[in-house]
């Protein structure tokens, strides 16, 4: 897309870019055009072609006059520009989405159901690998990306264990998988774990203290060595975090490591912390909103959450109000937008 | 990138009424005591540095946004890319962290393998350090023994995966390949040189007075900022804590051999030094006895499922890498890419002490303190 390459000062990037788009948008709806005439296109189509022939408007002052805008202007030109960006990404999707809807059952789940039957099919006969691929359908449904608590891994086994009687004739092509979600569903019941004691003692300490509506759930995380790990409520999270340094039972003076997570309809925050005095490890999620996302910053409590929480801030744009010095930090400071987020678009064309 | 990060002030009435001036130093981003792309804004007054910045970012490539689009197997070679010093740490960690979501068996000869593999490589590592640190100091001799020796290393690791630094060696399940054949002895033979050699390195530097003098009592700090600042590995274990994840949360195959965990207790650039060529030390004891364990014969990669797919969830495990704790955390959601991988890298995190190390040191002193905590931009900037 990009045609020039000369100095890549700010003002040229955004006109070039914008150059860039408007010309892109141009030979899109040429080609969308086009297309109507062969054949009519789903209304889908024609509200994406709508809503960016309006993003275009919007552009459209922009891209002229951009070496006389003031700083100010510029960055809230560059704004508006990845937030178009964004909305045309959107409705592209959407587009794409409605045609897929017509073939039926064409999602991402389909095709990894469809590419289990083949391979049941191979070995049995096919009305077994239809089965299985419905039972496959059915289990996924039910272990579908929801709340990463205790109550999905176990309505996420119970799922798998019926698939599992329900695809007995196709155990073969699965047993990869079957094994491994079986073996974690005989053994939720079985034997607690051997951090469940710490963990009781955590929630006791933490509860004691500050009531129980501070934390959202606790558990074992049989995936990451058992660590116990701690959803705890984003308002009261700087308070928590300061007591579980400070007091002489919990004692988590290190922090390991701080990352940001983007499951789409939330962030997460991920902390581990460890305790030298205790040798016990600790998972702490702190949950935010995607669109205000903000958790308390910890620099003041442990001061390696500093970079961390730049870092975090940097990819994900997840704030960290009481952070001294929060600006990017591996990325320049002119970028826009947040790498790591899901609906992520590259505004800068020549990168 | 970061125009406004420092102001200088102009001092016009002092006492004598001489002039000072606060000046602003640019380290980098291409100096040669940085070992890669690595930029330290300083303000000096004079010989004393009031204020440091450190600016990063420029070899970062986004690995962790990439591997969102890639399956477990296609993200091993971009870990060796992190910590290209010593790439085998890296690709274990990303193994140890998919396979402890599947909960998958190793064999045991893969398992002796990656020991030895990941043994060697932090010999590797921390020559590159020593002949790269004395460098620094102004010695060149020990960089040049340092890298003929560790060039043995990388001649192994090429007969064993083909490649000299990005080996791209290990594998969900075990590793790529098995040793050929005489491998194991070369090694073994390798491990009894570098023994001596590493009594060669002491006598020619260790005891060196310039070279104590110029390293004793710098950049110190004691254990409650080292945990402060999560720091760890070297920079930790200088300060006096005895902690190991080799031997503290013991991953691979570790806890069966006898090792020590060096320490010191000054927390110093002297400290940092004496506790790193302890470690070559303790790698080459645990070298020797794995080397002598070697199974004969055996698988190199366990059962594992054609498609790897992890279990819908989140892990975060940390290994003992050569600079410090490596950790990955990875959030499935049992498909076959992460739907978020995230490296705790060590030097990205024990670089967060040096502005506080760098105030109001000589100037003279800031390659000094840098060199000690040892790191590796290509991880820093990830």
């Amino acid at each position: 897309m990009s045609e020039e390459k000369r100095r890549p000062t700010p003002e040229e990037k955004a006109q070039a870019a914008a150059e860039a788009r408007a010309k892109a948008e141009a030979l899109r709806k040429l080609r969308e055009q086009e297309e109507q005439g062969a054949e009519a296109a789903p209304p889908a189509q024609e509200e994406a072609q709508a809503q960016a022939a309006d993003s275009q408007e919007e552009v459209a002052p922009v891209a002229k006059p951009v070496s006389e805008m003031t700083p100010e202007e510029k960055a809230a030109a560059k704004k508006a520009a990845a937030a178009e960006a964004i909305a045309k990404a959107k409705a592209a999707k959407e587009a794409k989405e409605s045609a897929q809807q017509g073939d039926g059952a064409s999602s991402a789940e389909g095709a990894d159901a469809e590419a289990k039957a083949k391979a049941a099919a191979a070995a049995k006969a096919k009305a077994a690998a239809a089965a299985a691929a419905k039972a496959k359908a059915e289990r996924e449904a039910g272990g579908s990306p929801a709340d990463g608590g205790d109550d999905d891994a176990k309505a996420k086994a119970a799922a798998a264990a019926k698939a599992k009687a329900a695809a007995a004739a196709a155990a073969k092509a699965k047993a990869a998988q079957a094994t491994g979600d079986g073996a974690e569903a005989a053994e939720t019941p079985k034997a607690p774990s051997k951090n469940q004691p710490y963990l009781d003692k955590y929630v006791l300490r933490i509860t004691e203290k500050f009531g129980k509506e501070v934390l959202e759930a606790s558990y074992i995380n049989e995936l990451a060595k058992e660590v116990p790990t701690l959803v705890i409520q984003n308002e009261r999270w700087h308070e928590i975090a300061q007591f579980l340094k400070e007091d002489g039972q919990l004692a988590f003076e290190y922090l390991s490591d701080l990352h940001g997570v983007d499951y789409e309809d939330r962030m997460e925050v991920y902390y581990h912390l460890y305790s030298y005095k205790n040798r016990q490890s600790l998972a702490v999620k702190v949950k935010t909103s995607r669109e205000q996302s903000s958790v308390p910053s910890v620099m003041d409590v442990w001061n390696g959450a500093n970079w961390n929480e730049r870092e975090t801030f940097d990819l994900l744009g997840i704030h960290f109000p009481g952070h001294k010095d929060l600006r990017r930090i591996l990325l320049p400071d002119d970028w826009v937008g947040y790498p790591l987020r899901k609906d992520y678009v590259q505004y800068d064309e020549e990168v | 990138m970061n125009q406004n990060i420092l102001t200088t002030s102009v001092d016009t009435s002092s006492e004598n009424g001489i002039r000072t001036e606060e000046m602003l130093l640019n380290v980098g981003p291409q100096h040669p005591s940085t070992h890669g792309v690595f930029r330290l804004v300083v303000k000096i007054d004079g010989e004393t540095i009031k204020e440091a910045i450190p600016v990063m970012g420029y070899l970062h490539r986004g690995t962790e946004k990439l591997a969102e689009n890639l399956n477990y197997t296609q993200i091993i070679p971009y870990t060796d890319r992190m910590d290209y010093v010593s790439a085998m740490t890296n690709n274990y960690v990303l193994c140890h962290a998919v396979e402890t979501m599947m909960g998958l068996e190793i064999p045991e000869r893969a398992q002796f393998l990656r020991l030895i593999a990941m043994e060697l490589n932090r010999v590797a590592s921390h020559l590159v350090w020593w002949g790269t640190y004395l460098l620094d100091i102004g010695a060149m001799g020990p960089f040049l023994y340092a890298f003929r020796d560790r060039e043995m290393i990388l001649d192994l690791f090429n007969e064993l995966c083909g490649a000299r630094m990005t080996f791209n060696y290990m594998r969900i399940g075990g590793v790529k390949w098995d040793a050929p054949p005489g491998w194991v002895d070369k090694a073994k033979e390798f491990v009894q040189y570098m023994k001596k050699e590493l009594n060669n390195y002491h006598q020619l530097v260790s005891g060196n007075e310039i070279f104590i003098s110029r390293i004793k009592g710098i950049g110190k700090f004691d254990t409650s900022t080292a945990l402060d600042y999560s720091l760890s590995g070297v920079m930790l274990r200088a300060t006096g804590v005895k902690w190991d994840l080799r031997k503290d949360e013991p991953y691979c195959i570790y806890d069966r051999f006898d090792f020590d965990v060096p320490t010191a207790t000054e927390g110093d650039c002297m400290a940092r030094y004496q506790v790193r060529m302890a470690e070559i030390e303790q790698s080459l004891r645990i070298l020797e006895q794995a080397l002598e364990q070697f199974p004969s014969e055996g698988e190199v990669i366990g059962k594992v499922p054609r498609v790897i797919r992890p279990p819908a969830g989140e892990t975060y495990v940390r290994i003992e890498s050569p600079r410090g704790e490596i950790g990955c955390y990875i959030a499935s959601q049992g498909k076959d890419k992460p739907w978020r991988l995230k490296f705790r890298r060590p030097s990205f995190t024990n670089l967060q002490i040096l502005p506080t190390l760098l105030q109001g040191e000589s100037l003279a002193n800031m390659i000094v303190i840098l060199g000690s905590i040892d790191i590796v931009l290509g991880e820093v900037d990830c």
